[in-house]
């Protein structure tokens, strides 16, 4: 019977996707982000996290229909767990729900093609092109990152880009720019969406506390960026 | 209500009113009228269990006025306006925007109702919308209409209606209100996910994180019970179009529970009895205002067919329900609570089975539209009311998961076509995911609701129970200011003593 390790459920939230969905956190992460606000996720075991069968998964999203309108994967890096999510979003399409999944894009989607056939859109991050720059921020290089965001745009999964923002730390706009200029060919076909993330404090462990956020301005200019290439909707956070 | 007995007690509430410093000079006109309406006797008779029940708060009138001379609400029928114009206010049927405005803001005029201000001012997107030419020319106009209804209409119990088709005039009210942030009118979609189009829906529900307006009503459930055409007048009532409401009482279901020694007590006795004593006072006054004052013979409303007698229904109102169950459960020794335990949920069904099948079978002699028989209405409360709960509501401190709360709500709501809704307040992460409100919207319609309504909990302008008022505006009345709008007297109490601020929805991640 499959399970999964799992941190937490949201039933309602309005921030992970399109509409109202249901978020669930997957326990365990291939990164360790400095401003990783979720560090007690990145784990592969946790005291706090509970390893739940589908059908325990299931009978919580059927709790909340007919008021979600999908359910989201997140972690952590939650396509970790992927044979998981294939049965999972095989039974939420049943259901009638759409299925999105956060993912780091540390994993390379192209041997997941059955579980992209039952993804609606997968959600991004970014967090830096510069390979120096992104090893030691995450701990590892970023090409499967890119070459993830090339393959998704591709197909017409890539619902959403997101870019956490840091002072001074980060080359901002030139991470901007570059995605820009890698996403353009594929914004004519299908939407993308770019959310610029400032970094926050909260829950970052404390090694780590001294990362400052953007000033207003400096968002400001990277949405313009994004703006400039095509993207239509841009969202500052 | 007040029975006056002596003279001097007039004179003295007389004075009261003249000499208040915080009530507009039309604020004290109308309560004089109210004041001298009520040196007449309720038209019931010798009835002391009538007047036993107001004394323990049981029956309550609103301050409805002793002796009705116009129905309570009024829905005039619009349509027939703009296609016959009015031979009393000297109208033709408008030929352009301008007049078209011009024409409903004069016969507004003329609409009484409780309020002394039109309640129902029409599907207004649909009546301006075939006369528009020019988007800009437009917006200028509508902008201004708009404006006029806020400072002439001094009562947030005024309901426009829109949609449920999207329409360029709907598109222009929408965007409009936002940016006014007015508190009159209130406003309601008529919404249905079938005809509304998601671009139209989405931007009611951005704008109600703006402004607290519109609300929505379920569309497709309203025109079921109503067969076809209704409008939502007042706070949220849903009414026949060309008729409206004679008269609305209610029942403070709480206060029956107080005075009951058990469960079968309060089922055998004292609900029963409060039942036909609140229908024996509404059948009085529709019996007075019918038979004993020219309205339904003299008005020009009636003699050129704008509304029908036959088309009026008395509202038999009820509030309290959540302490009622609570007691009923406390009384039986059992710690089970109304909105969160499924045991004290199917009590309160079982409350209403009782009361609609009670109403069900008292034969009035008017309300020709609805069978003879009252409507049941979930009143949204009044001044007065602490530790009533307002309607069928839960409680506000209980914070039952939203989607708990939906589906209890969605069980509740079929029996009351005349009215009821539920209002939540979302948190600035919303704003920018209005599908998120519309999907939980979606949802609560799906599980049985027929009216709801978002606003936002950081903005200025709120939805108290049914009515919106300027939490802003209120701290300017509590210092003493003239507040140009009446409803803020009745937001007051919810705001400040039945903590509506503290209402959070629960379970929804930002
Ligand atoms: S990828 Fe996300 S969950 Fe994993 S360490 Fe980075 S921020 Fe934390």
């Amino acid at each position: 019977m499959a399970e999964a390790l799992i941190q937490k459920i949201i039933d309602s939230s309005v921030v992970d996707g399109p509409g109202n969905r249901t978020a669930i956190f997957f326990q365990g992460c291939n990164f360790n982000c400095t401003y990783c606000h979720n560090p007690e996720t990145i784990s592969l075991t946790s005291e706090t996290a509970i390893l739940m069968t589908l059908e325990e998964v299931l009978e919580r999203i059927k709790g909340n229909l007919p008021f979600i309108q999908g359910i989201t994967v997140s972690g952590g890096e939650c396509t970790l767990q992927r044979d998981f999510l294939l049965p999972l979003f095989k039974e939420t399409k049943k259901l009638g729900l759409s299925n999105f999944i956060d993912s780091n894009g540390g994993i390379s989607f192209e041997g997941m093609a059955e579980l992209l056939a039952y993804t609606d859109g997968v959600m991004l991050d970014i967090k830096a092109v510069d390979p120096s720059a992104h090893l030691s921020l995450t701990g590892h290089p970023p090409d499967v990152v890119l070459d993830n965001a090339l393959g998704l745009a591709a197909g017409g999964k890539l619902y959403e880009i997101r870019t956490v923002v840091i002072r001074d730390v980060l080359d901002n706009p030139g991470i901007v720019e570059a995605v820009s200029r890698m996403l353009k060919p594929y914004l004519k076909d299908h939407e993308i969406r770019y959310k610029l993330i400032r970094v926050r404090s909260h829950g970052v462990r404390p090694a780590y506390q001294n990362l400052l956020p953007p000033r207003e301005k400096e968002m400001e200019k990277l949405k313009a960026i994004a703006v400039k290439a095509g993207f239509l909707e841009v969202t500052i956070i | 209500m007040k029975i006056y007995q002596k003279h001097e007690e007039t004179r003295e509430d007389v004075l009261q009113i003249i000499q208040n410093p915080s009530l507009t000079y039309e604020q004290q006109t109308f309560a004089l009228a109210k004041l001298a309406e009520n040196q007449l006797p309720l038209p019931v008779g010798e009835d002391e269990t009538i007047l036993e029940l107001f004394e323990k708060g049981i029956i309550c009138d609103l301050d409805e006025g002793h002796a009705p001379y116009a129905p309570r609400y009024i829905l005039p029928d619009y349509d027939k306006l703009f296609r016959e114009g009015s031979k009393f206010l000297r109208l033709d049927p408008p030929k352009n925007l301008l007049e078209a405005i011009q024409t409903l803001q004069i016969f507004y005029h003329h609409v009484p109702s409780i309020t002394r201000f039109p309640v129902y001012l029409g599907r207004i997107d649909r009546l301006l919308d075939p006369f528009i030419e020019d988007r800009e020319v437009a917006r200028e106009q509508i902008k201004w209409f708009l404006i006029h209804l806020d400072r002439t209409i001094n009562d947030s119990f005024s309901h426009g209606n829109v949609g449920p088709e999207s329409t360029v005039a709907g598109e222009l009210i929408i965007d409009l209100i936002q940016e006014l942030q007015n508190v009159t009118p209130n406003l309601t979609i008529l919404y249905d996910k079938e005809k509304t189009s998601d671009d139209f829906a989405l931007s009611c529900v951005a704008s109600s994180l703006v402004c607290a307006n519109p609300a929505f009503a379920n569309d497709k459930i309203f025109r079921r019970d109503f067969k076809g055409d209704y409008g939502i007048a007042s706070c949220y009532n849903g009414l026949p179009i060309g008729g409206g409401a004679f008269t609305l009482s209610r029942l403070r279901l709480n206060k029956i529970a107080g005075e009951s020694s058990s469960r079968a007590d309060f089922f055998d006795r004292l609900l029963p009895l409060s039942i036909d004593a609140l229908l024996r006072l509404m059948e009085g006054k529709i019996k007075f205002l019918v038979e004993e004052t020219p309205f339904f013979k003299s008005s020009f409303l009636v003699k050129e067919g704008f509304v029908d007698l036959d088309r009026f229904v008395g509202l038999f109102g009820l509030v309290g329900m959540d302490e009622a169950v609570d007691t009923l459960m406390t009384v039986e020794g059992l710690d089970l609570v109304y909105g969160r335990d499924s045991e004290a949920n199917a009590l309160a069904l079982a409350i209403l089975d009782v009361i609609q099948k009670r109403v069900g079978e008292f034969r009035s002699k008017y309300g020709k539209i609805w069978n003879h028989r009252f409507l049941l209405h979930s009143q949204v409360g009044a001044a007065g009311d602490e530790g009533t709960t307002a309607g069928m509501r839960v409680a506000i401190d209980k914070d039952i998961p939203l989607y708990d709360h939906l589906r209890q709500a969605g069980q509740v709501h079929p029996y009351f076509p005349s009215g009821i809704g539920d209002h939540f307040p979302f948190d600035y992460t919303a704003k920018a995911n209005p599908q998120a409100v519309l999907d939980i919207f979606n949802g609560g319609f799906e599980s049985g609701m027929r009216y709801i309504s978002a606003y936002s909990e950081d903005g200025d302008i709120i939805r108290v129970t049914g009515y919106l008022v300027k939490k802003s505006d209120l701290e300017k009345f509590n210092q003493g200011e003239q507040i140009s709008y009446d409803t803020i007297q009745y937001a007051k109490d919810p705001l400040e003593k039945h903590g509506i601020l503290n209402r959070k929805v629960v379970g929804v991640d930002g």
